[in-house]
């Protein structure tokens, strides 16, 4: 995990070193404030991982030794098929084209993906170990 | 290392309610309720390669357009759509879904040995926002006032409602809202799969490139496609709800547009051209028969690259006299350097080696020589004296096609050869292949050269006719003979599809003898990918088993035994010494 962490606080550091100079050679605002936010990108997760990549454990997958016994047992749930996100994927099909078509789609959009959020939940209640 | 260790597969869970029953579903429901990475991959690319052909087509009809100085009668709105469609289907709707939708989505999880994605439904979710982009992005064809006619970039003031009414552009602006949304979670997919799914053993020094790659890729999508978004809302309310971010006349800023979307346009160039890098990586070296040179000097250059692209958005802007021409000259130049530094390992994993021109290695080779091509043109056009006087000329057009034709279609297509046996279990036609690429690399030094010249002579870009007496018109019609003789190749590769649907010559799992965890598979792989892995010791864990008598490296593997053997073992030895990361 360190490595991951270390890779998304390079991705912070980077931007800071660029957007400090690019700030103090240009005084130009929507550039910065973009630099900025791909600092926080980098930032917001990279912390986090260096933080706890400094109390785990290495897992399997992070030491050269690892072998795969250590590995086994339940990874996690993977559904093999759903039809929630096709129902969600019309919805938001149906409310983008009433931003254009006319606001009447806006009602079997909201209610596809109304549905579709119910479905999800109970579909993954059901599954178990999400 | 002979031994076979066994993984259970997951979802065999201690309760057995909710053991996974695989009565697949057929066809159209199959296609409707599939959240396997491998069915949406290759739902992706079918989709990816539709939108190709379309925008080839397009492409075509411009050519004939510009055949001779009066053209062939097209009215100037049906050109500009075309332009701009064409422009717009390659760039959001096939390169991009092309290679982080389909490629990566099919082989990612499996190179690191993953059941599936982290997040199978979302992927799903992404596909069809995909999908219902597109189509929504098409559908301004079918409106009384044509599609979006504004470019590919839409820049404002000319994207607002008083210069682009209708709704073709609200479709376009909206469609881009849907497909920015797939990309974002596709991107976090990736992530996610890459962080949390490597199998043990996988260390982040021991991914194959190819998904380094699409984890630099992934990031970059969520640095720029959040920004993309916020443009096209500033942009869909100064059309409709009366603000004026983009309007001067209400005291706002049409440079912030250009800004903004080019902090997304030039990002989306890398991240639609390192996943083709990563492509040509793993392509390379298991056709010369040597491991890659240079892994971590790869890495490293692949992040080198993804970190400057996102410093250099401005280099697009530099005749509108409000940007900052050092900073942005000064980072586009040194894009070259780490650009050189895959160049040098890609020529030294060639070196030495024992390389077979099969034809997904035609492709690579192909793809080096045509983005060298664009890539020192684009070197050219970094220093702002030279854009100034070439600037939405041809040669910007001739340069920045030859970068993306290089990477999205040469290398691109070579993935495509180089996995197929992998995901359908059948082989393409080798010689169909190779007559696929020799006639699309004739046609295409024989679209792209020529349009150089005419820039230099200063034929301006997004213009469907143009004076004669300039000596233009032999140039333009040695260009469109070019673009035919490309749409010819594209008519063989289908050639070869049909054939190798009709007649299909087994693959095997393993047909090229390949690198990567993918072809320790089965073809095509089963449900969840893997009923067996090999140890994984190495960037190369197949071939490992493959070959047990073979002394390789451990890669990334401190106390690993150094001695090296024959050519082909000297590559990676500069790479193994990852001892303190774990």
């Amino acid at each position: 995990m360190k490595i991951e962490a270390r890779l998304l606080v390079g991705v912070a550091l980077f931007f800071l070193v660029t957007g400090v100079g690019y700030w103090f050679w240009s005084y130009e605002q929507s550039g910065t404030v973009m630099l900025i936010g791909a600092v926080l990108l980098g930032l917001v997760p990279g912390s986090y991982y260096l933080w706890w990549s400094q109390r785990m454990t290495p897992r399997p997958e992070d030491r050269d030794d690892g072998t795969l016994a250590e590995g086994a047992g339940v990874i996690g749930a993977f559904p093999s098929s759903s039809i929630w996100p096709f129902v969600m994927g019309m919805g938001l099909f149906s409310c983008a084209l009433a931003t254009v078509f006319g606001t009447w789609l806006l009602a079997p959009g909201f209610a596809a993906v109304f549905a579709a959020a119910i479905g999800y939940t109970v579909e993954s209640r059901r599954g178990g170990t999400i | 290392m002979t031994l076979l260790q066994h993984r259970p597969p997951a979802g065999a869970s201690d309760h057995p309610e909710h053991a996974e029953h695989h009565d697949e579903p057929t066809f159209v429901v199959k296609w409707l309720t599939s959240t396997d990475h491998k069915v949406i991959g290759i739902n992706y690319m079918i989709t990816a390669m539709v939108m190709f052909y379309l925008s080839g087509f397009m492409a075509l009809l411009m050519r004939v357009q510009l055949s001779s100085p009066s053209g062939i009668g097209m009215s100037l709105q049906t050109y500009n759509e075309l332009f701009t469609m064409h422009g717009s289907l390659m760039l959001y709707l096939f390169a991009g879904p092309f290679a982080f939708g389909g490629l990566a989505n099919y082989i990612v999880p499996m190179q690191v040995g993953a059941p599936d994605m982290a997040f199978p439904r979302l992927n799903a979710f992404s596909y069809w926002l995909y999908l219902t982009g597109s189509i929504t992005m098409l559908l301004g064809f079918l409106t009384s006032t044509g599609a979006a006619a504004f470019g590919w970039v839409a820049y404002a003031p000319l994207s607002t409602s008083a210069y682009s009414p209708g709704p073709g552009a609200d479709l376009w602006i909206i469609s881009l809202f849907l497909t920015g949304f797939s990309a974002v979670f596709t991107g976090v997919n990736l992530v996610a799969t890459i962080f949390y799914l490597r199998a043990p053993g996988m260390t982040m020094w021991r991914l194959p490139i190819f998904t380094w790659n699409m984890l630099v890729t992934a990031l970059l999508i969520l640095i720029a496609f959040p920004v993309l978004t916020a443009a096209m809302v500033f942009l869909w309310t100064d059309r409709h709800l009366g603000t004026h971010i983009y309007s001067v006349a209400g005291g706002g800023v049409p440079v912030l547009y250009q800004n903004l979307f080019w902090f997304f346009g030039h990002p989306e160039v890398y991240i639609l051209a390192l996943p083709y890098f990563g492509v040509a990586t793993e392509i390379i070296p298991v056709f010369s028969r040597k491991p890659v040179f240079g892994y971590k000097g790869l890495v490293f250059a692949t992040i080198a690259i993804a970190a400057l692209s996102t410093g250099v958005w401005a280099h697009h802007m530099f005749t509108t006299g409000t940007v900052l021409l050092p900073f942005f000259s000064l980072l586009s130049l040194l894009i070259a350097v780490p650009t050189g530094v895959k160049f040098f390992n890609w020529i030294g994993t060639m070196w030495r080696g024992q390389i077979s021109f099969k034809t997904p290695m035609l492709f690579c080779v192909g793809f080096l020589l045509a983005f060298l091509m664009g890539g020192l043109t684009g070197v050219m056009l970094a220093s702002p004296p030279i854009d100034f006087a070439t600037h939405d000329t041809y040669f910007v057009v001739a340069h920045f096609h030859q970068v993306l034709f290089g990477t999205t279609v040469f290398a691109g297509f070579a993935g495509l050869y180089f996995w197929y046996p992998k995901m359908f279990g059948r082989m393409l036609h080798d010689g169909l292949g190779k007559a696929h690429f020799w006639t699309m690399f004739v046609g295409f030094w024989l679209t792209y050269l020529p349009q150089y010249v005419l820039g230099l002579h200063g034929m301006p870009r997004r213009v469907a006719t143009y004076p004669a007496g300039l000596g233009w018109a032999s140039l333009n019609v040695a260009s469109t003979v070019g673009a035919f003789i490309i749409g010819l190749s594209f008519l063989i590769m289908l050639v070869n599809l049909w054939v190798s649907w009709r007649n299909p010559v087994p693959a095997g799992d393993n047909p090229w003898d390949g690198h990567g965890l993918e072809w320790f598979a089965s073809s095509p792989p089963v449900h969840h990918n893997f009923e067996k892995l090999p140890p994984i010791r190495s960037e190369r864990p197949t071939w490992d088993y493959n070959h047990p008598d073979a002394r390789t490296i451990a890669h990334g593997h401190g106390t690993a035994d150094y001695e090296l053997v024959g050519a082909g073992a000297r590559g990676a030895s500069g790479a193994g010494d990852g001892t303190t990361d774990a």
